[in-house]
């Protein structure tokens, strides 16, 4: 018969003997594969016991900073909001009253202030928006959840505490931020 | 008719007109052209006699007329500066006249507070445009600004006289549009201020439109305050029958709220018609008018971010 094409190729169909009947050899080469990936690096991380180092300029959940007297800085201007290309930020602002001033700085503050984090892409934008320098992100990952609903992040836990154990470092993201200005000013 | 070319422009006007005017008709005529428009803090169309305080809308006049070709010798405001047969003027084109203006710019900002992000007026405020466009990123100013405390004037405007530029429009708008002005500038030169007598609330039916007319935040309305920002609110053209008033207004409303109410603005952002306190402050539900539909905001209006106009594809 004529061939169709000449990439065909001619496959012989030789008895196997017992032993490959048997799929012994076939075994033996899949054990043989198996055994060496145990003497492998492992590229995978026990992870909640062993965590992985973070770049400096990792993009993780967000924090909103109070100042050095504990004074909350967002003043819900709804920059990071608009900024936002998600849509993942909303807002509600509230005035402050008096007797509050060591609360909040400027006479504006957020009331509520939440971030949908099955929305949010962690782009930085909010951060780069921000006049105040009230939210930064941080290498902290966000968890899982088995309700959609917590995955909505209020000021419960954005903001952070008071005392100075709970004060969350953004010194790296905010040394980047600061040099992200300067090379936009003189390119 | 007279000639006039304004950054290589030319256009016919009437003996009158000023050069600013002018401009506003080529921009209205062509609006590829709307550049060349100078801004304007203080002068204001519907308000006889505004205009000439802020400086801003200075232009370079390189020839005052066909029979007297020579140059004038400093920048003019082009809000008060009438047009003369055969005038030349630069203002875009002009990097001395820019450089002059952002001079402007800084006086007007060495007492303006800089709390655009607790203000109400972001968004809308000319003053933020023009500082934008004109301004530099960041202030030599070192001495100390001066600072009020806010004021109430009435139950539904607040003065913050701390963002007020001194342009007058408020004080014009009461004299012209409302019976009795109760307010007006207090003291003279860099203490002048806006004040009412013993802080005496404005009761007439117009006074609400002191908060349009005010270039900056130092009008706003006590109703809308801190409420929202005015890019998460959405305008909507609508109307409801007044007998004080044309009744035709702008709502803006976030979902079926109506967080406030102004009166229409056209390109130049100047008000078209005024409208009624009662309209402005007392009609804050969607009921009570009638909705023309969604108002379009130009593109590049921070008021148009996150607000789609065509229509979403179905996900299959």
């Amino acid at each position: 018969m004529q061939k169709l094409t000449n990439r065909s190729k001619v496959v012989s169909q030789k008895d196997m003997s017992f032993l490959e009947k048997a799929y012994v050899p076939a075994i033996l080469s899949g054990m043989g594969i198996t055994l060496k990936h145990f003497f492998k690096k492992k590229s995978t991380v026990a992870y909640p016991e062993q965590e992985r180092s973070f770049s400096p300029v990792y993009r993780g959940r967000h924090v909103l900073k109070r100042d050095d007297k504990g004074a909350e800085r967002c003043t819900a201007c709804g920059l990071c909001a608009v900024a936002c290309p998600a849509e993942a930020i909303t807002m509600t602002a509230a005035e402050r009253q008096k007797g509050e001033e060591s609360l909040y700085r400027e006479e504006k503050y957020a009331a509520v202030y939440e971030i949908n984090m099955l929305r949010c892409i962690f782009c930085g934008l909010c951060e780069e928006a921000c006049p105040k320098e009230a939210i930064f992100l941080t290498p902290n990952i966000t968890p899982a959840y088995y309700d959609r609903q917590d995955f909505v992040y209020g000021k419960d836990m954005l903001v952070e505490g008071i005392a100075p154990e709970d004060r969350v470092d953004v010194s790296k993201r905010q040394f980047w931020r600061d040099n992200l200005e300067s090379t936009q000013k003189n390119p | 008719m007279l000639k006039v070319t304004i950054d290589g422009i030319e256009t016919q006007v009437e003996p009158g007109t000023t050069i600013l005017q002018a401009a506003r008709k080529i921009a209205t005529e062509q609006p590829e052209h709307s550049h060349l428009v100078p801004p304007a803090m203080c002068y204001y169309s519907p308000l006889e006699g505004s205009g000439g305080k802020c400086r801003t809308c200075i232009v370079k006049v390189t020839q005052g007329s066909e029979r007297d070709p020579r140059p004038m010798p400093k920048p003019v405001a082009s809000c008060q500066t009438q047009v003369m047969d055969g005038m030349v003027v630069e203002n875009t084109t002009n990097p001395d006249l820019l450089a002059a203006r952002k001079g402007v710019v800084e006086l007007l900002l060495i007492n303006h507070p800089l709390d655009c992000p607790v203000c109400d007026q972001a968004g809308e405020c000319h003053l933020q445009d023009l500082a934008f466009a004109h301004g530099a990123s960041e202030t030599r100013y070192e001495e100390e600004r001066r600072t009020f405390e806010r004021i109430d004037i009435g139950p539904y405007i607040q003065l913050h006289m701390t963002r007020c530029i001194l342009c007058y429009r408020c004080v014009y708008t009461a004299n012209q549009f409302t019976d009795e002005r109760v307010h007006g500038v207090l003291f003279r030169g860099d203490r002048a201020e806006i004040g009412t007598y013993i802080e005496k609330a404005i009761k007439n039916d117009f006074s609400g439109n002191v908060i349009d007319v005010c270039p900056v935040g130092a009008l706003t309305d006590k109703t809308f305050r801190f409420r929202s920002r005015v890019w998460f609110t959405r305008p909507f053209d609508a109307h409801r029958k007044c007998d004080k008033c044309c009744g035709k207004t702008v709502l803006w409303m976030a979902g079926d709220d109506v967080l406030r109410v102004t009166a229409r603005k056209d390109v130049f952002d100047e008000v078209e018609e005024f409208i009624c306190n009662e309209c402005r402050f007392d009609h804050k539900v969607k009921e009570d008018w009638t909705i023309e539909g969604p108002r379009s905001i130009h593109r590049h209006s921070v008021i148009s971010a996150n607000k789609y106009k065509a229509k979403a594809k179905t996900v299959v």
